[in-house]
């Protein structure tokens, strides 16, 4: 490996969470940024093709190193470390919402749901899944919400555009209208 | 969405009156329910059969627990309301006509897109559960003080400074005195003897020791109890006065 790539390398085995790639770039001022992703593809390949433990992953506009997924359960039962909860099923909804439409209030989501999202929505800002991003204009001037570099982390996304497109859902139940 | 083993079937009819012990929890909302029943009925989302999926409706929320009920009760009027709409007559003009089913099968199709992303969300979600990052070492807030470098001596004169400026504990001698009640009587019997009304303040001096003013009020409120005295107060705060309860001397 190039002495960047093990730089890299050491810096991401030291560090508990994702390293944007700028801040990995700050380890070394004279590394040129294609330098970095060339250094970073280094190391992911080395992960990858040597056959390690952990692979390289690139989560939120950032790196991080976790174990690969065929060892999750061996870990877990020797409790070494432990999977996160699970997300309920309202809880999910609401972040998917937020998500697609942030930053969004919370009249909107309970319109869409159809059910009161209160206490889900102080639980997913408690998890730091989202955030306030604003107030809205109406009456009361609401809460708006949006999802937070954590949201990303937590589903191991690049970034939102990872989510498919709008237009790319297939809705299921979409059938050439009837006339009524 | 299928029903946990675990979960009573909501169709239970042996279900107690009076308890709510079905919870829906494999349902996120009323819109989870009516597209979970919209597809057990292979309805067209576009063309509900609007009273047959009412009714279903009702059957499936008749159990619910308090909190989540009013939820799905809005949702069921919704319905109803709908149903009564598609009986009414819709007139010649069936261009005009605007379907009442329409604004609901906006939503479903909206909840339908999203339940879509959640399954996204929940895959990528797993994924992301099922891998470990380097565990976090929470960092000790302070560093650890050094350790202390002192001899026997200095450890003395410190002990001795501290014993030095530490008084001795004031100590207080509590003397209980007993409250005079009987004595009280006495008194104000003798005062009432002289002349039928007297005054608070003719018992009580302004400099009375607590326990005098106390042993005064309770023989006072004792007297008044038995009937030999009369106390009024003419309004709060004022002198109080008293006077020989006619009835008593009688007696």
């Amino acid at each position: 490996m190039t002495p960047l790539a093990k730089l890299l390398e050491a810096a991401l085995f030291a560090s508990a969470r994702p390293i944007p790639t700028e801040e990995l770039a700050a380890l070394d001022a004279e590394a040129s940024k294609a330098a970095i992703a060339a250094a970073l593809d280094e190391l992911r390949e080395h992960y990858d093709v040597d056959g390690h433990g952990v692979e390289l992953i690139e989560i939120g506009g950032g790196w991080q190193i976790l174990t690969r997924a065929e060892y999750t359960e061996a870990i877990e039962r020797a409790q070494l470390a432990s999977r996160p909860a699970r997300l309920s099923a309202a809880a999910l909804e609401t972040l998917a919402l937020i998500a697609y439409r942030q930053p969004l209030g919370r009249a909107e989501i309970e319109e869409i749901r159809g059910v009161s999202v209160g206490s889900v929505l102080k639980s997913l800002h408690e998890r730091g899944l989202i955030d306030v991003v604003g107030r809205g204009e109406g009456m009361g001037r609401p809460l708006l919400y949006g999802t937070t570099p954590i949201f990303l982390e937590y589903f191991a996304l690049r970034h939102l555009e990872e989510l498919p497109r709008s237009d790319e859902l297939a809705v299921a139940l979409r059938t050439e209208p009837k006339p009524l | 969405m299928t029903e946990t083993a675990t979960s009573p079937s909501p169709y239970a009819s042996d279900v107690p009156s009076g308890s709510f012990v079905v919870e829906l929890t494999e349902f996120s909302g009323p819109l989870d329910l009516l597209l979970t029943l919209i597809r057990e009925e292979q309805v067209d989302i576009y063309d509900i059969p609007i009273a047959r999926v009412a009714e279903q409706f009702l059957l499936r929320i008749r159990t619910l627990q308090l909190n989540e009920a009013a939820d799905y009760l809005e949702m069921a009027a919704r319905l109803l309301r709908i149903k009564a709409l598609m009986l009414l007559p819709r007139g010649d003009g069936a261009e005009s006509w605007e379907d009442p089913r329409a604004e609901l099968v906006r939503r479903l199709l909206e909840y339908q897109q999203m339940r879509e992303v959640v399954d996204v969300l929940e895959k990528a979600g797993e994924e992301r559960r099922s891998r470990f990052a380097r565990a976090y070492l929470p960092q000790s807030a302070a560093p650890a003080e050094a350790p202390l470098a002192l001899s026997l001596s200095e450890l003395l004169a410190a002990v001795d400074r501290i014993l030095r400026t530490t008084k001795a504990p004031a100590v207080h001698d509590v003397i209980a005195r007993s409250v005079d009640v009987p004595g009280a009587i006495t008194t104000i019997r003798a005062l009432l003897a002289l002349r039928a009304r007297a005054m608070w303040t003719d018992i009580v001096t302004k400099d009375a020791e607590p326990w005098v003013v106390l042993s005064t009020l309770l023989g006072l409120l004792e007297m008044a109890k038995l009937g030999e005295c009369k106390v009024q107060q003419p309004r709060p705060f004022a002198n109080v006065e008293i006077t020989s309860d006619p009835a008593s001397e009688a007696a």
